[in-house]
């Protein structure tokens, strides 16, 4: 079994927001709403200044404790890559996930139940990209099977300095920006 | 310097976090007062109790059904989702403390009800033989009534502890990453259930000894907070930023004045003036103790969603 991660170079990433819109469109996310948004994260005193963009998501984390918290088990880890998913008539909108994300992630959807990034999942099973992913103009995310070790993206881990999200949070997160 | 732009603004989610409102400070106040008065009860008749007339184990049980069905409508409310409300029972994830809530208090009910029919007054019984035929068959035997009062006892502390739990257990929210929340809001409970039982108490031996109950569960609160925020302020720079949300940040006034001081300093002092025979009982204090109760459930919960690991964000929140 695949475990699917995605790498983000931060070094590419313009900040462009193409994959906001190519996700909200492949997804209908709501009006208002956002499973992928961007950050701009500026560094150090004027003028000597450090910008670093990065676009961020649903970290699929490897010890998720959205999953751990739900009361239902509408959130669960897909057997297909390890990727956090929820299944919308099994949430009863308590937003326990909500509130156990420390990325803050999630969101409910106008429909009531907890909605996030699913890594594209449908076009994943398709042998596709996600479309966050494909769309990228500077080619600056890259997606694959972090337990193969010829992915492009184990490769890039393996050579590229890299970091996770508030590691701190002990989440063990699957999404990794290269710096 | 460090400055974060984020293009999220997720509804409830930015520019802060704020995903719970009223309704779950609420359904925790009543869950830990019902919790309280459950113990309290189930004590009342263990020590043999039950047949005395103006004993408050009879009247706890119907009031604490009502508070409980309250406070869960108001969690109700809170969910987005509601037509699924049942999934809750069709699994059970013994990771996830609102599964465990959601089936105690699926026991908590039953429990509640044999302990009311326990205390129903004799002109009500009669009128319905039903109530009548439980009633006698629930006091024929002893060990039944002890178990009916175990069983109040047991379910109000699981009830008590889990409503603290509930929020320890959410990692992202640092002000919460305390398993001593689970003891504050059972203590917390039990004296918000002293106090309000020394309010309705007819029984004058039982008020005191209610009154001096709840100095000593006010006393153990100011200790378990201090063991929090010691745990805290030794703990991550994300604890310390958390933990002076309380002490010297925007809940600082709230924490201090309404908890600290209304809800739990001043009551404490005139109660224990009071059980001293040195001023008169006065429902200011027991008054005081439930609203502090409550406001120690909306500063936790408000502040603890202001709380955040993602630092940078906190200090921008600022």
């Amino acid at each position: 079994m695949p475990r699917f991660g995605m790498v983000i170079d931060t070094k590419k990433c313009v900040g462009c927001m193409d994959c906001v819109v190519a996700c909200k469109t492949e997804n209908n996310v709501p009006e208002g709403y956002n499973r992928d948004w961007i950050v701009q994260a500026v560094n150090g005193t004027f003028p000597n200044l450090n910008l670093e963009i990065r676009s961020e998501r649903c970290n699929h984390c490897e010890n998720p404790p959205c999953v751990t918290t739900c009361p239902t088990g509408a959130s669960h880890i897909n057997k297909l890559g390890g990727v956090v998913l929820v299944e919308h008539d099994w949430c009863i909108g308590c937003k326990a996930c909500l509130a156990s994300c420390p990325y803050d992630a999630r969101f409910i959807h106008p429909e009531g139940y907890a909605d996030k990034c699913t890594f594209c999942i449908h076009r994943v099973e398709k042998g596709m990209q996600p479309a966050c992913v494909s769309v990228c103009p500077t080619h600056c995310m890259y997606f694959g099977d972090l337990d193969d070790p010829q992915s492009e993206v184990s490769k890039l881990l393996n050579t590229r300095k890299n970091y996770t999200l508030l590691p701190d949070a002990g989440t063990k997160p699957k999404i990794f920006y290269l710096t | 310097m460090q400055e974060i732009t984020s293009t999220r603004n997720n509804h409830l989610i930015d520019p802060v976090f704020n995903a719970w409102g009223w309704e779950i400070p609420v359904y925790l106040f009543l869950g830990g007062m019902v919790a309280g008065m459950m113990i309290i009860s189930g004590y009342f008749i263990y020590k043999g109790r039950s047949g005395e007339k103006n004993c408050s184990c009879h009247y706890l049980p119907i009031i604490s059904l009502i508070l409980l069905t309250l406070g869960m409508f108001a969690l109700f409310l809170d969910l987005e989702h509601k037509k699924y409300f049942w999934r809750l029972y069709m699994t059970f994830k013994i990771a996830s403390p609102m599964s465990w809530g959601s089936w105690i208090l699926l026991f908590v009910y039953p429990a509640l009800f044999l302990n009311f029919i326990l205390g129903l007054p004799e002109k009500i019984r009669m009128k319905y033989s039903f109530l009548n035929n439980v009633y006698e068959k629930l006091s024929f035997s002893k060990s039944f009534v002890k178990l009916i009062s175990f069983s109040n006892i047991t379910l109000g502390v699981a009830l008590g502890i889990y409503t603290g739990i509930l929020l320890s257990a959410l990692a992202a929210r640092p002000l919460w990453n305390s398993p001593i929340l689970g003891i504050l809001f059972l203590v917390s409970g039990l004296s918000s259930a002293a106090a309000f039982v020394h309010l309705i108490a007819r029984d004058i031996n039982e008020r005191e000894l209610l009154a001096r109950a709840d100095n000593n569960f006010l006393s153990i609160e100011i200790i378990i907070f201090i063991l929090y925020f010691i745990g805290m302020l030794s703990s991550t720079r994300a604890h310390i930023n958390a933990a002076d949300i309380l002490l010297t940040g925007s809940y600082a006034a709230v924490f201090w004045v309404f908890v600290m001081g209304m809800g739990i300093i001043i009551p404490l002092i005139i109660q224990s003036l009071a059980v001293r025979h040195k001023i008169q009982h006065n429902p200011a204090a027991p008054i005081m103790v439930i609203f502090g109760g409550f406001f120690l459930r909306y500063v936790i919960v408000f502040a603890g969603q202001f709380s955040s690991y993602d630092v940078a964000a906190l200090l921008n929140k600022f």
